[in-house]
C-alpha cells in the first residue's frame, strides 16, 4: 500500500515529466529531416551522417537571430519582473496591513487574476487599438489628430505582461507582510522613525527573501512567454517562446526548436534553483 | 489579527494604484459589453445582442464545452494524483527516491510553459510511434498534459495542508485500534477535504486558462476555449469577446466565493 502510493505519482511524473524531459535533450541533438515527424535521432541519422547533430547548438551559440530571442526575452522578463515588484511590494505589504479588509483586498488582486489571462489581454487590445478606448479621449481631448500607435508596441507587451504577472508577485510578499511581526514597525515608529522610514528601513529588508522570490516566480515564466508578445507585441518582439513555436509549427525544424527550448530551460536552472531556496527559506 | 502599524500614504496609495491598474480595462470591458456599438470599446446604447450573438456562436461553444470536460477531468486526475504526492512528500518520511518525486512534483510549478508543451508533445509523438498510442493529438492529450500541471499544484496545496495539520488526532485513532486506510478515511480525509476541493479548483482553472500546453498537445479535434479565443484575439478584440468575457468572469467570481467559503470553513 505505501509503496503503491509511492509509485502512483512517481510512475506519472516519470513519464509525463521526466522522460518529455529527456525527449527534449534528444531532439536538440536530432537531425532535421523530411518524413513524419520531421526530425531523425542521432542513432538514426540521414545518409552517413550518424550521431548526435552538433548544428542545433551551434546555431544558438552562433546566430544572432536565436542568441538575440534569448537575450531579449531574458531582458523583458526582467523588465516585467522589477515593474511587477515595484508595484507588488506596496500592495503585498498594505494589504497584509489593511485589518479586516485584507480578504476582500486580496480576493480583488486574485479575481482578475481567475478572468483568465486571455480575457485581460483582450481588454488591452480593445484599449490600446487605434480606434481604441485610449486613441478616442486623445482625440477627444484634442491631443492629436491622427490615431498614436499604441498596440504592437514593446510598450504594450511590457504593459500586459505586467498585467498578466501581477498577481503572482503580489501574493508571496503579502504571505511574508501577513508573518512580519508588526512590533518590528512599531518599535521604529517609537524611536522616532516616521511611517515611510520604517517602510523602507524596517518592513522592506525584512521581506527580502519574498521580494526576491516574488521577482523569480515572475521572472521565470515570463522567459519563456508565447502569448502576450504574439497578441501585444510588435511582430519584430521576437522572444524564445514566440520563435519556438515558430520553428515548431511553421518551420517543422523540431530540432532547433527543442535546441532553443533545452537553451531556454539551461539559462533558468539558476534563478529556479534560487527561487526554491528562497521558498523554503520564507 | 493584528492591528495595522502604519503603513505609509503613499504606500496605501500605491496598492489602490495597483489595484485599479488590474481593475480598470476589466471594469471596461464588462461595461463594453453591453454596448450596441460592433466596435469593441465604443459605446452605443446598451444592448445584450453580443451575448445572443454569443449563444450562437457554434463553434466557441464547442470549444467551451470540450474545455469544461477536458478540464474537469484534468482536474480530477490531478487531485488523485496531487493528493499522493503530497501525502507521500509529508507523511513517508525519508524514503529512496523522495528527493527524486520531490524535483518531479515541482518541476512543472517552475518549467516555462513552452518547455513543458514542447516536451509532452514529443513524448506523445514518441509513444504514438513506439506504441500506436496515443492515436494522434486531441482532447486525451491535452487532459493528461493539463493533469500533469494540475498535479503539481495540488500537492503544494495539499501538502502543506498535511503538514500543518496535527497528527495527533489520526494517531488517535490508529491507537484506538483503526486501520490506516479507515484512520485516514474518517479521520484526516474530512480534515483535508477543503483543499482537496481548493486544489480542483486551482487545477479546474489552470486547465481553462491554458493556450500554451494545449496548442502544443492539441490536434485538430482538441481545439479549447482558450486556443478557440487565442486564435480570436490574433484578429483583434471583438464585442463577442467581451461578452464571453463577462460571462468568464461571473464564473470565475462563483469560484472565488465557494472557495472563499472553503477556506473558512478550514480556519
Amino acid at each position: 500500500m505505501r509503496v503503491a502510493l509511492r509509485l502512483l505519482p512517481g510512475l506519472w511524473l516519470a513519464l509525463l515529466v521526466a522522460a518529455p524531459l529527456a525527449l527534449v535533450g534528444v531532439m536538440a541533438l536530432s537531425w532535421p529531416s523530411e518524413g513524419v515527424p520531421p526530425y531523425a535521432p542521432p542513432w538514426a541519422g540521414p545518409g552517413e551522417a550518424r550521431g548526435v547533430n552538433p548544428d542545433n547548438l551551434r546555431l544558438l551559440a552562433e546566430d544572432p537571430y536565436y542568441r538575440g530571442a534569448l537575450v531579449r526575452s531574458l531582458a523583458v522578463a526582467a523588465a516585467t519582473a522589477g515593474l511587477c515588484l515595484l508595484l507588488a511590494a506596496p500592495m503585498g505589504v498594505a494589504i497584509a496591513r489593511a485589518g479586516r479588509r485584507r480578504e476582500a483586498l486580496l480576493a480583488a488582486v486574485l479575481l482578475p487574476f481567475l478572468t483568465g489571462f486571455l480575457i485581460r489581454i483582450g481588454a488591452w487590445i480593445g484599449l490600446l487599438r487605434d480606434e481604441g478606448w485610449i486613441n478616442g479621449a486623445l482625440r477627444a481631448l484634442g491631443l492629436t489628430e491622427a490615431p498614436v500607435p499604441l498596440l504592437y508596441t514593446e510598450g504594450a507587451m511590457l504593459l500586459g505582461m505586467v498585467h498578466a504577472y501581477l498577481p503572482f508577485a503580489v501574493l508571496p510578499v503579502f504571505a511574508a507582510a501577513a508573518r512580519l511581526d508588526p512590533a518590528l514597525e512599531a518599535a521604529a515608529a517609537d524611536l522616532g522613525a516616521t511611517p515611510s522610514r520604517a517602510f523602507l528601513t524596517v518592513t522592506l529588508p525584512g521581506l527580502a527573501p519574498a521580494l526576491g522570490a516574488a521577482f523569480l516566480l515572475v521572472f521565470i515564466p515570463a522567459a519563456g512567454e508565447y502569448v502576450i508578445p504574439e497578441l501585444l507585441g510588435p511582430p519584430e518582439a521576437t522572444l524564445v517562446g514566440r520563435v519556438v513555436f515558430q520553428e515548431f509549427f511553421a518551420n517543422r525544424d523540431w530540432p532547433v526548436a527543442a535546441a532553443l527550448a533545452a537553451a531556454l530551460l539551461a539559462v533558468l536552472i539558476g534563478p529556479i534553483l534560487l527561487f526554491q531556496r528562497l521558498g523554503r527559506a520564507s | 489579527m493584528t492591528p495595522g502599524s502604519p503603513v505609509p500614504g503613499w504606500v496605501r496609495a500605491a496598492m489602490w494604484a495597483g489595484l485599479a491598474f488590474l481593475w480598470l480595462p476589466v471594469a471596461l470591458l464588462v461595461a463594453y459589453a453591453f454596448s450596441a456599438d460592433p466596435a469593441p470599446f465604443r459605446w452605443g446604447g446598451f444592448s445584450l445582442r453580443w451575448f445572443a450573438a454569443l449563444a450562437a456562436n457554434e463553434r466557441l461553444l464547442e470549444a467551451a464545452w470540450l474545455s469544461i470536460r477536458v478540464a474537469a477531468g484534468a482536474a480530477t486526475l490531478a487531485t488523485l494524483l496531487g493528493t499522493a504526492a503530497g501525502w507521500v512528500l509529508a507523511r513517508h518520511g525519508p524514503f529512496a527516491g523522495r528527493a527524486l518525486l520531490g524535483a518531479l512534483t515541482g518541476a512543472p510549478l517552475v518549467l516555462p510553459e513552452v518547455v513543458t508543451g514542447l516536451s509532452l508533445l514529443l513524448l506523445f509523438v514518441a509513444l504514438e510511434s513506439a506504441t500506436g498510442w496515443p492515436a494522434g493529438r486531441g482532447a486525451t492529450t491535452v487532459l493528461l498534459a493539463h493533469a500533469t500541471l494540475g498535479t503539481a499544484y495540488v500537492a503544494v496545496v495539499v501538502g502543506s495542508r498535511l503538514a500543518a495539520l496535527e497528527r495527533e488526532l489520526e494517531e488517535a485513532a490508529l491507537d484506538l485500534g483503526a486501520a490506516p486506510a479507515a484512520a485516514f478515511a474518517t479521520v484526516t480525509l474530512p480534515l483535508i477535504a477543503p483543499s482537496l476541493a481548493a486544489g480542483w479548483l486551482l487545477a479546474f482553472t489552470l486547465s481553462l486558462d491554458d493556450v500554451v500546453l494545449a496548442s502544443f498537445t492539441s490536434g485538430p479535434s482538441g481545439t479549447t476555449l482558450p486556443v478557440a479565443l487565442f486564435s480570436m484575439l490574433r484578429l483583434g478584440m471583438t464585442p463577442e469577446a467581451n461578452a464571453l468575457a463577462v460571462v468568464l468572469l461571473a464564473l470565475a467570481g462563483g469560484i472565488l466565493g465557494v472557495v472563499g467559503v472553503l477556506m473558512r470553513g478550514r480556519a
